[in-house]
């Protein structure tokens, strides 16, 4: 399991709020994927509506799981592919480590992979003494640096081209450039001798296809063609719920992909996948082995609440859109999953309590679900998490987050069942405010809990007489007393 | 046609801009249509919802639909709170039958305030005048929770003298969100920093929006910078 570090989160916005470097990259990142891709939306011949025909096909995918991955499983090992489930992340890297020990692996090349990240297998393929390549450009970079992706689709979004220069001529002994089709080569150049030499290629799964039988890989740079086909051996990792029914699902899903990932109308690079190579067939691996790992989802599964999370196909388009991640970037959430999804996500994959940050340090503006290219509606998980939170959860081993506030909104509802109780706090609260520091009419220092509001801002007093009194005064009160016919 | 409208004045504006609820009454008085206000009302316990506490939530949200359930149409001047009410008043009431059929039909029939003035009485021209800049912050549950853009636009642009300005991203969020706002203050600010100057780049003299937490927000920001740009809820900008 890859490191957790949730519990990090105020420190991790901390600094990437003080890195102008990341700011700058985050900004022009975000308005320049984000709104390109609502406009793409905009453009698909059967309009924007096919998200939410995107939304019902993984909906139904997911309730049919069972079924599909069974369906999946018969036609792969029918082309002589090999699966293995794995209930966790150490399972899935034993059995990798297992089939790279047996035939000797020295050297392993990888296309660009999420769940990989969230069970750690690089640093565990490692430990083995193997050597372990990223070959995307920005995976690449991020491994050269010892980091991790702070972004789904774009791991090095948070790193400029002049560090990238100082990277390359510190690592790959390549004179100081900042030209980006130099440093291009120059990874090129590295990353073929890699491909040829290595003895497993290791990918993820974008999805997979349950009536055919493959999976498939997407990519713009074609790493993912090449580490897939060019060793003997190939070892896919999908995490379980990355399936559908039919190839026409599929197919629109796809498109969906690369619209939310990039406003494409099509990755550069789309590999269908089915097995090792057959006899008489040029290309292709000896051996295909589809590793499906659980990891927490049958758990996510089995709870209605919280199913919708799993139709997350992982384009990023919810973090290109999400005004918070915006502003403290991939690192600081913790774990692999970042921006919205990642807030929803990594509670549920790595406890709720000590995720707590990610689900409450957002704002709900919902636009991570109107970017969403199968709409999955991220704020309503969100606002279930946090309820989990308010109160306990057993079931999620969920406990009370906050005591203090737990008593303070019992004695707000009693309140506002009450407009005559509800009256005198606001006199009282209209009193006290008046031993505050206060400008030109505005309340300049708020007192704990509320004081985070006035380090930035201004605070409008609360007025010395409500709308209520002021409406009751001109025309009388009515139904104060409770619930009198009208 | 005039159907008597009552009013669900939102517990922010009750307490701290009593003046924007005035203002609401005085557009309904200008169109001639009787406005009543329960003066039983307290909040519809967005605050607690949103912030997990569920319970305490349905408490306010059942006084709220035993208050207002007489009501035939019933308009607030902020877009998250009919979005509660609207929509998440369902969720509330997932595991019980009656009261969830209870707060439909509440939610059936309560409109945002420029959603009920263009929508449902195709009103456009309240005869306002404002003789300046104006630009419009679209607040996040008022835009994607009720869909609502064009309808404050066209209120607007009808102000006489009045020129509206877009401003760079309005559709993004403010960086309020409730208790967000004071839990995470310094990406709330953060957030809140690129609106404020998306605001100062249209060269605009009024920022008008339709949710007063968003607009408190904004300007106690532009209070805290000394600008002197200032904020006004569409009510106060329409009611003259």
């Amino acid at each position: 399991m890859s490191e957790i570090r949730t519990e990090y989160y105020r420190d991790g916005a901390r600094k990437a709020q003080q890195d102008p470097v990341l700011q700058s990259a985050l900004a022009a990142a975000q308005s320049r994927i984000g709104g390109a891709t609502a406009k793409a939306y905009m453009d698909f011949p059967e309009g924007p509506g096919l998200r939410l025909l995107g939304h019902d096909i993984r909906m139904k995918a997911i309730e049919n799981l069972d079924i599909l991955l069974e369906t999946l499983v018969e036609n792969i090992q029918k082309k002589g592919g090999h699966v293995h489930f794995a209930k966790d992340g150490r399972e899935a890297t034993e059995y990798c480590k297992e089939i790279a020990l047996s035939r000797g692996v020295r050297r392993v090349v990888k296309g660009k992979s999420m769940v990989t990240e969230e069970i750690g297998l690089n640093s565990a393929l490692m430990e083995e003494g193997i050597k372990v390549t990223e070959t995307d450009l920005g995976e690449f970079i991020v491994q050269l640096a010892g980091e991790h992706p702070s972004h789904i689709i774009a791991p090095a979004v948070h790193k400029t081209r002049r560090e990238i220069g100082k990277l390359f001529s510190e690592k790959l002994g390549i004179p100081y450039t900042t030209d980006p089709p130099t440093l291009t080569q120059a990874a090129r150049k590295a990353l073929r001798e890699e491909f040829l030499s290595a003895d497993m290629g290791i990918s993820g799964c974008n999805l997979a296809c349950a009536e055919t039988g493959h999976i498939t890989t997407v990519s713009n740079e074609g790493n993912i063609r090449m580490a897939t086909t060019l060793p003997k051996i190939h070892v896919v990792f999908m995490g379980m719920e990355r399936i559908v029914a039919r190839l026409e699902d599929h197919d629109i899903l796809l498109r969906l992909l690369a619209t939310g990932a990039a406003a494409q109308k099509m990755a550069v690079y789309v590999s269908y996948i089915g097995g090792p190579r057959t006899p008489g067939q040029q290309d292709g691996p000896e051996e295909f082995h589809l590793i499906i790992l659980d990891n927490g989802r049958s758990r996510i599964l089995a709870d209605e609440e919280f199913r919708e999370i799993l139709c997350c196909i992982r384009c990023a388009a919810c973090l290109n859109v999400c005004p918070v991640y915006g502003k403290i970037g991939g690192h600081a959430y913790g774990h692999t999953y970042c921006g919205p999804i990642g807030a929803v996500l990594t509670p549920l994959l790595v406890g709720v309590n000590r995720a707590k940050d990610l689900c409450m340090g957002e704002t709900l503006c919902g636009a991570c679900q109107a970017a969403c290219p199968v709409n999955i509606d991220i704020p309503r998980m969100l606002l279930s998490l946090r309820a989990k939170l308010a109160d306990g959860d057993p079931q999620w081993s969920v406990t009370r987050s906050s005591l203090m506030e737990k008593a303070f909104y019992m004695a707000w509802a009693g309140m506002v069942r009450d407009r005559r109780m509800y009256e005198l706090a606001l006199r009282a609260v209209s009193g006290a405010q008046k031993l505050l520091p206060r400008r030109e009419g505005w309340v300049h220092r708020l007192p704990p809990p509320f004081h985070g509001w006035s380090i930035h801002r201004d605070m409008k007093p609360v007025s010395g007489k409500s709308f209520i009194r002021r409406w009751s005064e001109t025309h009388g009160r009515r139904g104060e007393g409770g619930n009198e016919p009208r | 046609m005039n159907h008597p409208v009552t009013l669900f004045v939102q517990c922010l504006v009750d307490a701290l801009y009593p003046e924007v609820g005035e203002a609401v009454v005085r557009i309904f008085q200008k169109l001639g249509i009787p406005i009543e206000c329960p003066t039983a009302q307290t909040c519809c316990g967005q605050p607690a919802f949103n912030t997990g506490y569920r319970k305490e939530a349905r408490s306010a949200a059942k006084r709220f639909i035993e208050i207002f359930e007489g009501a035939e149409r019933i308009v607030c001047p902020s877009g998250s709170c009919v979005h509660m009410v609207r929509h998440h008043y369902a969720d509330l009431f997932a595991d019980d039958p009656e009261w969830a059929r209870r707060a439909k039909e509440i939610g059936a029939r309560t409109y945002e305030l420029s959603e009920y003035l263009v929508d449902v009485l195709g009103v456009e021209d309240l005869g306002a005048a404002y003789h300046g800049k104006i630009t419009y912050h679209d607040s996040c549950h008022l835009l994607r929770g009720l869909g609502i853009a064009e309808q404050p636009r066209r209120l607007i642009r009808h102000v006489r003298g009045a020129e509206l300005i877009e401003m760079k991203d309005s559709e993004r969020c403010c960086g309020f969100g409730g208790a967000f706002s004071f839990k995470y203050p310094d990406i709330s600010a953060a957030i809140l920093d690129d609106k404020v100057k998306n605001i100062v780049a249209t060269g605009a003299d009024l920022v008008v929006g339709c949710d007063m937490s968003c607009l408190m927000s904004i300007q106690g920001r532009l209070s805290r910078i000394g600008s002197s740009i200032a904020v006004l809820h569409i009510a106060q900008l329409l009611a003259g």
